[in-house]
């Protein structure tokens, strides 16, 4: 039964809406994902289907590197699994969001978790409708392909000046994900600042540094997030107090 | 090429999976307030982890890295939108490249 009678369902209109600065947003990262791409010489095609099909970031990123050097598919499969597991988690907190939905419909909508999607959707006060969530989806989607075929065919014309400052489109949008809701909530704004300064710690640390190759991150957040849980327990749902 | 277009669709598959296990079968509330918790922490702080140091370092200079990681936080604060902030460092970061090779 849906607990929330007071809000109106969301609606496919309002999650175009919704999606709409995230479609704009990605433009410009997908196109310095692309322009990567063929600094990198691989197919344009390549990069524009990884694109249609994958719909990550930094999990492209990584796996483009991978294609570049001729790296093994045992490589591939980690890595992917390694920096997209933080979809997995996000897929945990959407699925406390989501009421009377069928398996199918569920399947769909998981397939547009992103960084940015979730940032929006888990910030919905209401319960998360399919109609709505395709709505989000739709306009960072076509932002995430189009701007991956423009810096692909691109690529090779940019001088490298233009495609290093490209580089930092990635983290930026990152920064604009997390940090308005870090300055709202001083207990994300503590996880925030704890998990930036493990991250850091383990990056600066040599030791630190080879022992953790390629899950520092995983592993700075989530000691930062037992360390939050432990202290600053949230309010559930449905809670009273 | 048939083999980077294998990869691309593992890649794919993998990312879907991950995605796609908890809200397909995950239908109960999670009871423990812990684990709760945890979950609703765990995107923000693997965000930040992700960002930082790593932004310093992705421009092919620390000066413009730094510069550019500056002008986004703060437009990122003042505007609240991602196209804005994504656009707004980038053009930073070239212009601080463009100057050092002057």
């Amino acid at each position: 039964m849906n607990t929330n009678k007071n809000f109106k369902p969301l609606t496919f209109k309002k999650g175009v809406k919704d999606g709409l600065p995230i479609g704009l947003g990605y433009f410009p990262v997908s196109l310095a994902f692309g322009v990567t791409a063929s600094a990198l010489s691989v197919p344009v095609f390549i990069s524009i289907i990884m694109s249609m099909t994958n719909l990550t970031s930094a999990g492209q990123l990584a796996g483009l590197k991978i294609i570049a050097i001729g790296g093994s598919f045992l490589q591939i499969i980690f890595t992917q699994l390694v920096i997209n597991s933080r979809y997995f988690l996000m897929s945990v907190s959407l699925s406390q969001k989501v009421e009377n939905v069928s398996t199918i419909k569920r399947m769909l909508m998981s397939a547009g978790i992103t960084d940015e999607i979730f940032g929006v959707a888990v910030s919905k006060k209401e319960p998360l409708t399919p109609k709505y969530f395709f709505g989000l989806i739709l306009c960072p989607y076509i932002g995430w392909v189009l701007g991956t075929v423009v810096g692909a065919c691109l690529g090779n014309v940019l001088p490298l000046v233009v495609v290093n400052s490209l580089g930092i489109a990635l983290y930026s949008m990152f920064i604009a994900i997390f940090s308005n809701p870090a300055i709202k909530n001083k207990k994300l704004g503590f996880v925030v600042l704890i998990s930036t300064a493990l991250s850091c710690l383990i990056y600066f640390v040599p030791t630190l540094n080879k022992l953790l190759t390629g899950v520092a991150s995983i592993v700075a957040a989530l000691i930062a997030s037992i360390i939050a849980a432990l202290l600053f327990p949230v309010k559930m749902e449905g809670e009273n107090g | 090429m048939v083999k980077m277009l294998l990869m691309v669709l593992v890649m794919a598959v993998v990312t879907f999976i991950l995605r796609m296990i908890p809200l397909t079968f995950l239908r109960k509330k999670i009871r423990s307030r812990f684990l709760y918790s945890l979950f609703y922490y765990l995107p923000y702080a693997v965000l930040s982890a992700m960002t930082f140091p790593y932004i310093f370092f992705s421009t092919g200079s620390l000066v413009s890295g730094v510069v550019g990681t500056i002008v986004a936080i703060t437009v990122a604060i003042l505007s609240r939108s991602l196209a804005l902030t994504a656009v707004a460092s980038c053009v930073t970061v070239l212009v601080v490249n463009l100057l050092a090779l002057i």
